[in-house]
């Protein structure tokens, strides 16, 4: 290390505000890399989203916030034909719990990290995504950055992407010339990376299989619009069946 | 527009809550004052790999392995995803070079 040239920003009353500040830059640079996976497969999927809206009378002002606020991909696109219908609010409503029940997974896996961040936390739970939990539970941050910080830059970058995205397909998606077939398989390419990250854990991988095995399983048997929460009970149910196995 | 904009930010709202419930829902239920039971710190644990396999079949539930061009470039691109990164272990390179090849089939290869 060298030594600080300016002493008094290490000491003193003033001293602890730039420290936080470097910290959080640190943090920033932590965790932006670990979300340009993210990045290009949002600005496909949400700018895919925003021209979408508009094709429906929806121009990028409703599109984007419907993305700020609810921030959900493909429960936007489900939304598309509901908000092209009767006025529904409550089958919304409902619809949207469902097609979201897979956060559940996320909240319960992440009960132990998100415990004791402060005022920080609401904010992670409101934008928790498929993504921002995948990075979350799988990168752990260097260690001179601080857990909360890391978990926050995540969380807000990929909150920006996606809504940026949005704004900018609905603003700008009918002049784009440049051919994105196939650049949303940069998210399940990204899973396919997390995933064998998660792999690299002995103790992780009867989990994973278990994971895959039961969504093929209830792909097979429900088909592809409603694999989702029979593959949450069948996972559940075989890890709770195995928990001994899998303890030890 | 079909629904009045009163109507649709209603219905943004709606869609919001029901999305907001299933973030905070496991949140609630154990809070941070109190231990949660000994399953759900055990389904905690073990979840997230199950999860990543979740995902992964979840982004591919929409290909037909009996209609052309059967699978073959999600294959491919699964495979060097795969490669690339048991072979650098470089998160960015494996996730560009997948996409990468993915897009170059989907576009130029299999039309």
């Amino acid at each position: 290390m060298l030594p600080d040239k300016r002493p008094d920003r290490v000491r003193g009353m003033g001293a602890e505000r730039p420290i936080k500040t470097r910290g959080r830059m640190r943090a920033l640079r932590a965790a932006l890399p670990a979300t340009i996976p993210v990045l290009t497969g949002y600005l496909c999927l949400g700018m895919a989203y925003g021209v979408l809206m508009a094709t429906k009378g929806y121009g990028p002002l409703w599109s984007t916030l419907m993305s700020a606020i609810a921030f959900g991909g493909s429960m936007q696109f489900v939304a598309i034909t509901l908000l092209t219908t009767a006025f529904h609010p409550l089958q919304a409503f409902l619809l949207s719990v469902m097609v979201n029940a897979r956060h559940m997974f996320y909240g319960l896996s992440l009960l132990d990290k998100y415990r004791g961040l402060g005022k920080v936390r609401a904010y992670l739970i409101y934008v928790l995504s498929d993504e921002t939990f995948s990075i979350v539970s799988t990168v752990e941050p260097p260690a001179d950055v601080e857990r909360k910080d890391f978990y926050f830059f995540i969380s807000l970058l990929d909150y920006c992407y996606w809504v940026g995205a949005t704004a900018l397909g609905g603003l700008l998606g009918s002049v784009i010339t440049f051919d994105t077939t196939g650049m949303d398989f940069a998210l399940t390419a990204l899973f396919v990376v997390l995933f064998l990250e998660q792999w690299k854990k002995k103790e992780n991988r009867p989990s994973g299989v278990i994971g895959l095995i039961c969504t093929a399983a209830s792909l097979a048997l429900f088909g592809a619009d409603n694999l989702v929460i029979p593959a949450m009970i069948l996972i559940t149910a075989v890890l709770l069946g195995g928990r001994k196995k899998l303890c030890t | 527009m079909y629904l009045t904009p009163a109507q649709t930010l209603l219905m943004i709202l709606a869609i919001a809550a029901g999305t907001q419930l299933t973030r905070w829902l496991p949140f609630l239920l154990f809070p941070e004052s109190r231990r949660p039971p000994a399953v759900v710190t055990y389904l905690g644990w073990a979840l997230p790999p199950a999860v990543m396999g979740l995902l992964v079949v979840y982004c591919l539930k929409n290909v037909s392995l009996l209609a052309a061009p059967h699978g073959i470039p999600e294959a491919a691109a699964v495979a060097a995803t795969v490669i690339l990164h048991r072979w650098r272990g470089n998160v960015l390179l494996s996730i560009a070079g997948g996409t990468a090849i993915y897009m170059l089939l989907v576009q130029l290869v299999f039309v």
